[in-house]
């Protein structure tokens, strides 16, 4: 049980704990698939991704030993899915959309069988920072044990960020998420920078999956994800394809997630299944609110819904 | 007459691909190939008992592929038919509950109807959202089904629960009068041929009404269209109803016919099936019935692969995310094959 004496300020201690510790998933995918739309192209298969960084990071975690590694082979998995996705994206009159939907069926199809025999064993975990061990209170301790991967997620935003304004390769990945007559102009190789765009981001969101086996919720099942990967999409648009406005989305997102379970935990039980629907329901709303039937995002890769 | 045979030999040949592909799968995890496909065979249409089951699989997947085949005429990606088919089949089942009692038809209609349009309006949402306000219908649909299966659980195991489920959280029984049997003596439900009347009925509408005309003319160019005056909107919005219904429908024919009440298993993955039954068949609402059997077949196989292999049940889930990217992949050669090009006239 958790301590109830803060009452209505445990709540929020534990859900701005939990915006961190669930948010980071939610973190790597939406700069995943920002790199990746920047480039102009949709990836929608990031849930495949997602699951199977989870289940071959738990896998590699426990046959060597070492977490980090887990994290690396977790990436690797996203980079080849992305490769995947990227070859069969750039045949003709193949849509990216559908690609995705099928790469998320493979993805998982694939991580639950290769992670039928994984269930059971244990492995390390990933470290956190113990930011809280100054308090008494178990509520705050647990809320500020930031994992180490959030904070490289949240360095890797304002990074990123840098990146599209300012090196050359971002320029390069902007051009062609803006106007693939151009690129070709100028003759930059637009499937080539969008099989690489496609690859990082699939790195990025199998990382995001390790987190989920490796550190919170910290094993491996086949319920592991509650949709992560899927809500990506959704993630990017809201943060208008700023990765800045990825963290802060997704630390939004965390929160709303976290909000059932930090009732819970100071005894509100009622409508628990229906607080879970918190994060989508937001989502929807602010796609409604901020959606137009005339004109389209100004921040919106041009490339983007052309078919 | 080209145009058939490619429309033939081009799946034919990616599902044949996409056999070999799951072979080297298999036989990479130590598994013979041959024997697996055989016992895939044998667990889909090898006896009467399997093809029963298959069949039973096969219906559900009939009606959620035209919840994503008709909106996807339109122009359209929904993948919303499992929020749809949640949705329809719990709202079928407060119906049944509450008129428990009544005479067997008029419950079962009724419920059919509710299933019907609430699965109908509830993908007529994502088209409205689509039209008036421009939200995306691909993640619109995906986080209503979220929202849907957030609501389901939310009643099953909350306000709707009935004390005497243990084991898996459900609504109170609709009644054993008012479920929808099976065909003769057969264990197949009329659920298929519910199916079969809605792929039947949808191929007809949208191949040879003005309506369906409309739709592919709003499909294939947006603009065009609305210079010739078509109303996009009403168009947009009857699609996606009789989409959801469909899906919707799924829903019903599930508590009605499989589970007698409402509970956590309607969420059992044939609205995401269906999307795939609905890019196989080209969302070609008459191809949609061979494919929903053929999906539905290797679905049903996987129990017998689980026990006679010891392969995990995800495995027909590799094979049908195998078929999929092979089916996309093979769009590529469309048009493009020399031998399925009519003869050039000689001038």
């Amino acid at each position: 049980m958790t301590d109830t004496s803060l009452g209505a300020a445990g709540i929020v201690i534990a859900v701005l704990g939990g915006a961190v510790r669930v948010g980071t998933p939610f973190l790597f995918v939406s700069l995943g698939e920002c790199l990746t739309e920047k480039s102009g192209r949709i990836n929608l298969g990031l849930e495949g991704n997602l699951v199977m960084g989870a289940m071959s990071g738990y896998a590699v975690a426990y046959l060597s030993g070492s977490a980090w590694l887990g994290v690396l082979a977790a990436g690797g998995t996203g980079l080849l899915l992305g490769l995947i996705h990227a070859l069969l994206c750039q045949q003709n009159r193949v849509n990216d959309i559908a690609v995705g939907i099928a790469m998320m069926l493979f993805g998982t199809g694939l991580a639950f069988f290769l992670g039928k025999s994984f269930i059971q064993p244990v492995a390390p975990h990933l470290p956190a920072l113990s930011l809280g061990s100054w308090s008494q209170s178990p509520v705050i301790r647990a809320a500020l044990d930031i994992n180490v991967l959030f904070i490289t997620g949240a360095l890797l935003a304002p990074a990123m960020a840098w990146f599209f304004r300012h090196a050359r390769w971002g320029l390069l990945i902007r051009t062609v998420g803006e106007s693939r007559d151009a690129a070709l102009a100028m003759g930059i190789k637009v499937n080539r920078v969008r099989m690489l765009a496609t690859m990082c981001g699939g790195f990025l969101a199998g990382i995001g999956g390790s987190y989920l086996s490796l550190y919170y919720p910290g094993s491996w099942n086949e319920g592991l994800s509650s949709g992560q990967g899927l809500m990506a999409v959704a993630l990017v648009i809201f943060a208008r394809w700023n990765p800045i406005y990825c963290l802060y989305a997704s630390l939004l997102f965390g929160g709303a997630a976290a909000l059932g379970p930090a009732l819970q935990s100071v005894g509100i039980t009622w409508g628990y299944y229906l607080f879970n629907a918190a994060p989508y329901v937001l989502t929807l709303g602010i796609m409604v609110a901020t959606s137009s039937s005339t004109q389209r995002f100004a921040s919106m890769p041009s490339e983007l819904g052309k078919a | 007459m080209h145009d058939l045979l490619e429309s033939i030999a081009i799946p034919a040949t990616a599902l044949l691909v996409s056999v070999i592909l799951f072979g080297l799968f298999v036989l990479t995890a130590g598994t013979n190939p041959f024997s697996v496909m055989h016992s895939v065979y044998i667990g889909a249409f090898g006896s009467w008992f399997s093809w029963q089951n298959t069949l039973v699989g096969a219906s559900p997947l009939m009606l959620t592929a035209l919840c994503t085949a008709l909106p996807a005429r339109i122009g359209l990606i929904n993948i919303g038919g499992e929020g749809a088919l949640v949705i329809g089949g719990l709202c079928a089942a407060i119906i049944g509950i509450h008129l428990n009692g009544l005479a067997p038809w008029f419950v079962i209609t009724s419920m059919l109807l509710t299933g019907i349009l609430t699965g109908g309006l509830w993908i007529m949402a994502v088209g409205a959202l689509k039209h008036y306000r421009n939200v995306n219908e691909t993640i619109s649909s995906l986080l209503l089904n979220y929202i849907g299966i957030a609501i389901l659980n939310f009643l099953v195991i909350g306000p709707l629960h009935d004390p005497a489920s243990m084991n898996k959280p459900s609504t109170y029984p609709i009644g054993t009068a008012n479920m929808i049997g099976d065909i003769g003596s057969s264990s197949v439900h009329y659920g298929l041929v519910f199916g079969i009347a809605a792929c039947l009925l949808l191929w007809f509408v949208m191949r040879r009404t003005t309506f369906g005309f409309a739709v592919d003319m709003v499909g294939g160019n947006l603009r065009a269209a609305q210079l010739s005056g078509l109303a996009v909107g009403k168009l947009i919005l009857t699609t996606c109803f009789l989409a959801g219904a469909t899906a919707g429908l799924a829903g019903t024919i599930e508590v009605a016919a499989v589970q007698g009440n409402a509970n956590t298993s309607l969420n059992a993955g044939y609205g995401y099936a269906g999307i795939l039954v609905a890019f196989l068949a080209r969302h070609n609402p008459l191809a949609v019935i061979p494919v929903a059997i053929l999906l539905g077949g290797i679905h049903a196989s996987g129990g017998f692969l689980q026990r006679q292999y010891n392969l995990p049940d995800a495995t027909t889930l590799v094979f049908q995310g195998i078929i999929f990217l092979v089916i996309l992949a093979s769009e590529a050669f469309y048009g493009r094959l020399p031998w399925f090009k009519p003869k050039a006239m000689s001038l």
